[in-house]
């Protein structure tokens, strides 16, 4: 049932780092790019299946999950995705843009005290991304960002359910701080491309693109025929 | 004070669990649906209840966190295999942990109307890899004994047709070959699941129980066999080493009564 990456003709491009490391809108821009240079592209993001969410929002908002069944529903809204979307899409020779991958839940699982050899074996069926963003940005820039203009960060996203502190603010600062080291260590094991997240974003946008450029060979991807008038894109 | 032998994950197990500290017994009842699997595990809890011991069932698609998420999604059979492995798999982690692990540290005696082998045979026969799937139960624990009930494929057809008078979706195979040959699909999903276990019980070292007899001479079999793990006897999960040969092995004492520590 694993794929073997030579029948594949899609490109995957994921896109991984902190929350607040501004990874999202540079995904958007990127997406926004490829759909008007008319490129066949596809977009998914991170625990959005819309079967599976519903049991994770469920198990987050009455506190049922542990490390385990936190890991274990979320590789299954993963699967789900991954099993009618990425694959079918990489098949048809898309270039597919994933708003986290599969390194998200290697760092977060493994914070939470999941085993990092069943957590990569869990993930193990998913093919690896042809170019991976790491969106690098420092612990204190990635706060400000996400707790400006918030009046609240939501339970898990600030660890609670860790321990760590009860202060939210003091929790969420200690686990993401945890994360990002863990995203530091898979840098080199799984090549990822360092992206420095506090530079303006049309600069970061610009050296995104142009590796792009360089690692995809672009005009394969373009739609067969207008999908709609170029003067009116 | 008899020395026990602790429990055991197949794998890396479930984080932060003190395997020392279970004390009770999981004994596991495999079978395909009209294999008599449920009739047996109803018999035996009244037996072990009415004998004193703390019995609590559990069962495949029955934890709070997904079941309800589960059933609809496997009404509209729109997910993949991969997919309903994985929540099968979740809501198997559920259960474990806020119902077995839990039970067996206060000494209950936790009875599994199926566990993990059918989820893993029902994933090996729709095509996801052995090694994924047994590597997604190493959160399991190794249970002290596991019984599997096998009936002939066509003896499951009848019993299946006696009481609901229809054969089910799922369990005919048909998300896997839609025909309009339902029995026919039926009997050869069966099979398969069958094969399925019987390859595996080399790896796991399960009992087989005939379950081509009466529900009568069934339950007797496995009170003989529930009676040596209560009095102390080996799990047969260990191996393949007979009764006899397992009785006279490290004495297990048997659960002690939950006393809230």
């Amino acid at each position: 049932m694993a794929e073997s990456k030579k029948e594949i003709q899609g490109k995957l491009v994921a896109v991984e780092g902190l929350d607040g490391s501004g990874k999202s809108t540079q995904v958007y821009l990127l997406k926004r790019w490829l759909e008007l240079e008319g490129y066949k592209v596809f977009f998914t993001e991170w625990n959005s299946s819309a079967i599976v969410r519903k049991a994770t929002r469920k198990g987050k908002k009455r506190q049922l999950l542990t490390s385990t069944t936190f890991s274990l529903i979320h590789c299954t809204d993963f699967a789900d995705r991954y099993e009618r979307q990425i694959l079918p899409l990489l098949h048809a020779g898309y270039i597919v843009l994933a708003d986290r991958y599969i390194f998200t839940a290697f760092a977060r699982d493994a914070v939470r005290g999941c085993d990092r050899t069943w957590i990569r074996h869990l993930y193990s069926y998913a093919i690896q991304p042809d170019l991976t963003f790491y969106f690098d940005v420092p612990l204190k820039t990635a706060l400000e960002r996400i707790l400006d203009g918030r009046t609240r960060v939501k339970y898990h996203e600030a660890g609670m359910d860790m321990g760590y502190s009860k202060d939210p603010y003091e929790s969420f600062r200690i686990f993401q701080g945890k994360i990002n080291q863990e995203y530091r260590r898979m840098v080199r094991e799984y090549d990822f491309i360092t992206v420095d997240a506090t530079e303006p974003p049309d600069v970061q946008q610009a050296k995104i693109r142009e590796i792009l450029e360089t690692k995809v060979d672009l005009p394969l991807y373009k739609w067969h025929g207008p999908l709609f008038p170029r003067n009116l894109a | 004070m008899t020395i026990e032998k602790p429990k055991q994950f197949y794998g890396k197990g479930i984080p932060g669990v003190h395997l020392g500290q279970l004390k009770g017994e999981l004994i596991v009842v495999e079978g395909a649906d009209g294999s008599g699997r449920s009739t047996q595990i109803d018999l035996l809890k009244n037996w072990l209840e009415r004998r004193g011991y703390p019995t609590v069932n559990v069962g495949l698609k029955r934890s709070m966190l997904v079941s309800r998420e589960l059933e609809k999604a496997m009404q509209g059979n729109i997910l993949g295999t991969r997919t309903l492995s994985l929540f099968y798999a979740t809501d198997f982690a559920d259960q474990l942990e806020n119902l077995i692990i839990p039970a067996l540290r206060s000494g209950f005696i936790v009875l599994a109307d199926r566990y993990i082998y059918t989820l893993m045979s029902r994933a090996i026969v729709r095509g996801v890899e052995p090694d994924w799937i047994r590597d997604v139960y190493g959160i399991a624990l190794i249970p002290d004994a596991v019984f599997y009930l096998a009936v002939s494929p066509k003896m499951l057809v009848e019993r299946n047709l006696r009481k609901h008078s229809v054969l089910d979706y799922w369990e005919s195979g048909m998300d896997m070959h839609p025909t309009s040959n339902m029995y026919g699909s039926f009997i050869e999903y069966q099979r398969q699941i069958q094969k399925e276990f019987k390859s595996m019980q080399k790896l796991y070292g399960f009992e087989t129980v005939d379950g081509n007899r009466s529900p009568r001479a069934i339950q007797q079999d496995l009170r003989t066999k529930i009676e040596l793990i209560l009095k102390g006897a080996a799990p047969s999960t260990e191996g393949k080493t007979d009764e006899s040969d397992s009785a006279q092995r490290t004495a297990r004492s048997a659960p002690a009564p939950a006393d809230g520590g």
